[in-house]
């Protein structure tokens, strides 16, 4: 293709009216493609803006205190969504606190003790296959690893459902920011006899402090939100909190459940939650990207 | 050395201690870092293991059998593998053109004001969780398919043969076609963002050679950028791949939720993980259907760890450091 474009030109120059031919028709497909790529961004951009305005327009109008401050209750009896806000905060907090030092492990040991082996690539590997992985799947192997042989759905078994989630968030935002500090603040680290651990700990991990927040930030973001791995696992509770060893409520599968439903309050609610789940997950991302800024 | 060493008072009483923090150390990042492999072996194992009475039962017949009957307790894989991979594929082939015009624009064409918001923008859509795609898509989507789209679309291929059948039955607004659409909105940030970032990896003089023998910005890019980075943009779009052959809530509830393989693009299907998602319920423990849905998850499993096995490929040795 290149080939053609570039080997008329010297033979077109000999001709006035060929040129200006050619170079009209490069011209105008150059601008049909401008013109297409600028749709493209517009039909990006209208669909972010459709979801956050259909979210807006039909959430706003449920919200009010009584969200905050009831449970959720049968349709007809007015109920909010306090346990399901609450236990999707506990599940998220137990999650992140979970997965968390295991990702930041296993970024430290892919970035500081593993460069060029062979395992490493394999860890990383796996690793970048857990982030992609279904998250439905999950769900699936947590049900069978810790619901069925204990005999029920548990806020502990969500939890760590979700901790899966998050550790190859951080492995990756982890390792990609301790291949950012320079070497040769390690080797000053080393130079005055610090032990490697040291080193890491003290320099490395303070050098990429921000990086880090960043990546674990993003994991609260992302399981804040997961609905498919908590169906299995913490299962959604309709009528109280519930508790680590008993089905748990969570925002997400509140979501899944009164969204689908025929009365017309529990949509509302579903609305209401999806509303404030969109805001919270974007608003950490946001903060994020902020904290982030520069650091590519 | 030996003499050294005992001349300072400093270095021997230090020296244990260090061995120990960093043997300590050392050992929590390498057990950490075999957990990983853990982790994702015994995800293999469990869903095997649980699809085993499923396997066993139905042999390799399950991979080709249409029929999902909880009554007579006859399952096959057929139905949701095939929705899985059309409304996959489907996707991507929306997704790709439009993600490809996003990051050509974010890279080239937009003026430098514009590129930090639009591109925060793009990502910020890729962070919306698939729950509130499956509201949006249910709530929005599939009226307006049901509306405008699927009606109109029905009438103008009403006729004419093959096409009268990829474009039939009742505009309910959802099924397949509907599905792929929201599948599209969601991969398109992932695929646009990989596109972009291995677009700038082409060295600055290569574009600035090109313009300076007047090649117009299309050309550029088809001339200089796509050939230069063909695989990584590849290795992108198998990403997205990935992310929709997995997605659950989305597709739950636009699908349309049948057990059966429809010639209609507008008819309703279901995917693995939607018939996972909406049939669990109702698998007590150790039923057979149980374990066929986790045979179905294990069957998904390896349809995802290969696309993202050839994605990781591709894209390696463009993206590293």
């Amino acid at each position: 293709m290149s080939a053609t474009t570039f080997s008329t030109i010297p033979g077109a120059a000999k001709n006035e009216a060929v040129a200006k031919r050619l170079s009209n028709s490069r011209r105008r497909s150059d601008a049909i493609v401008k013109y297409l790529c600028i749709l493209a961004t517009g039909i990006g951009l209208v669909m972010l803006a459709s979801i956050l305005f259909t979210l807006l327009v039909r959430g706003l109008g449920g919200l009010s205190l009584s969200v905050f401050t009831t449970m959720t209750k049968p349709p007809g009896s007015g109920g909010g969504l306090l346990n399901a806000i609450l236990g999707t905060l506990i599940q998220t907090a137990i999650g992140t606190a979970v997965g968390t030092p295991i990702g930041l492990m296993v970024g430290t040991y892919l970035a500081e003790y593993g460069q060029g082996s062979r395992i490493a690539n394999v860890v990383r590997f796996v690793s970048d296959i857990l982030l992609s992985a279904p998250s439905i799947l999950i769900g699936l192997f947590v049900y069978q690893f810790l619901v069925e042989p204990v005999g029920g759905f548990s806020g502990v078994a969500g939890s760590l459902a979700l901790a899966v989630i998050v550790i190859p968030i951080v492995v990756r935002t982890t390792e990609d920011m301790l291949h950012l500090i320079p070497s040769t603040l390690r080797e000053a680290a080393i130079g005055l006899g610090a032990p490697k651990w040291k080193m890491i700990t003290l320099i490395c991990y303070r050098s990429a402090k921000d990086g880090i927040v960043t990546g674990v930030l993003l994991a609260v973001a992302r399981i804040a939100g997961e609905t498919a791995p908590l169906l299995f696992t913490s299962l959604g509770n309709s009528s109280a909190l519930g508790g680590m060893g008993s089905p748990m409520a969570s925002l997400p599968v509140a979501i899944y459940q009164y969204a689908g439903s025929a009365f017309e309050d529990w949509v509302q609610l579903a609305w209401v939650g999806a509303l404030l789940i969109t805001v919270g997950v974007l608003t950490i991302n946001i903060l994020a990207r902020f904290a982030l800024r520069g650091k590519r | 050395m030996q003499q050294a060493v005992t001349a300072s008072e400093a270095i021997p009483a230090t020296a244990p201690r260090r061995s120990a923090g960093d043997a300590i150390f050392a050992a929590i990042a390498r057990s950490s870092g075999a957990f990983v492999l853990l982790l994702l072996g015994s995800l293999i194992v469990v869903l095997f293991i649980g699809g085993l009475k499923a396997f066993v039962k139905f042999g390799p017949g399950f991979l080709v059998s249409a029929e999902w009957n909880p009554v007579t307790e006859n399952f096959g894989a057929l139905v949701s593998v095939f929705g899985t991979l059309v409304t996959a594929v489907m996707a991507l082939a929306l997704a790709v053109p439009l993600a490809f015009g996003i990051a050509f624009f974010l890279t080239e064409l937009a003026p430098d004001w514009m590129r930090r918001p639009v591109g925060t923008a793009i990502e910020l859509l890729a962070a919306v969780p698939s729950i509130i795609y499956g509201m949006w898509g249910f709530f929005v989507i599939v009226p307006f398919m049901g509306n405008y789209i699927q009606p109109p679309v029905i009438d103008l291929f009403d006729g004419i043969p093959v096409l009268e059948d990829l474009f039939s039955g009742p505009p309910f607004g959802t099924g397949i076609f509907t599905a792929a659409f929201v599948l599209a909105v969601m991969i398109i940030p992932f695929i646009a963002a990989t596109m972009r970032d291995v677009f700038d990896t082409v060295p600055q003089v290569y574009k600035e050679s090109a313009y300076g023998v007047g090649c117009t910005r299309w050309e550029v890019m088809r001339s200089i950028v796509l050939p230069y980075t063909r695989t990584s943009v590849v290795g992108g779009i198998m990403l997205g791949l990935g992310r929709a052959l997995g997605e659950t809530m989305a597709v739950t509830f636009v699908i349309g939720n049948s057990d059966r393989i429809t010639t209609s693009l507008f008819g309703s299907g279901n995917t693995i993980a939607s018939i996972v998602a909406l049939e669990f319920p109702e698998s007590p423990a150790g039923s057979l259907k149980l374990s066929s849905l986790l045979a179905l998850g294990f069957i998904l499993f390896v349809i995802s760890f290969i696309v993202l096995t050839i994605s990781r490929m591709m894209l390696k040795p463009r993206l590293k450091g």
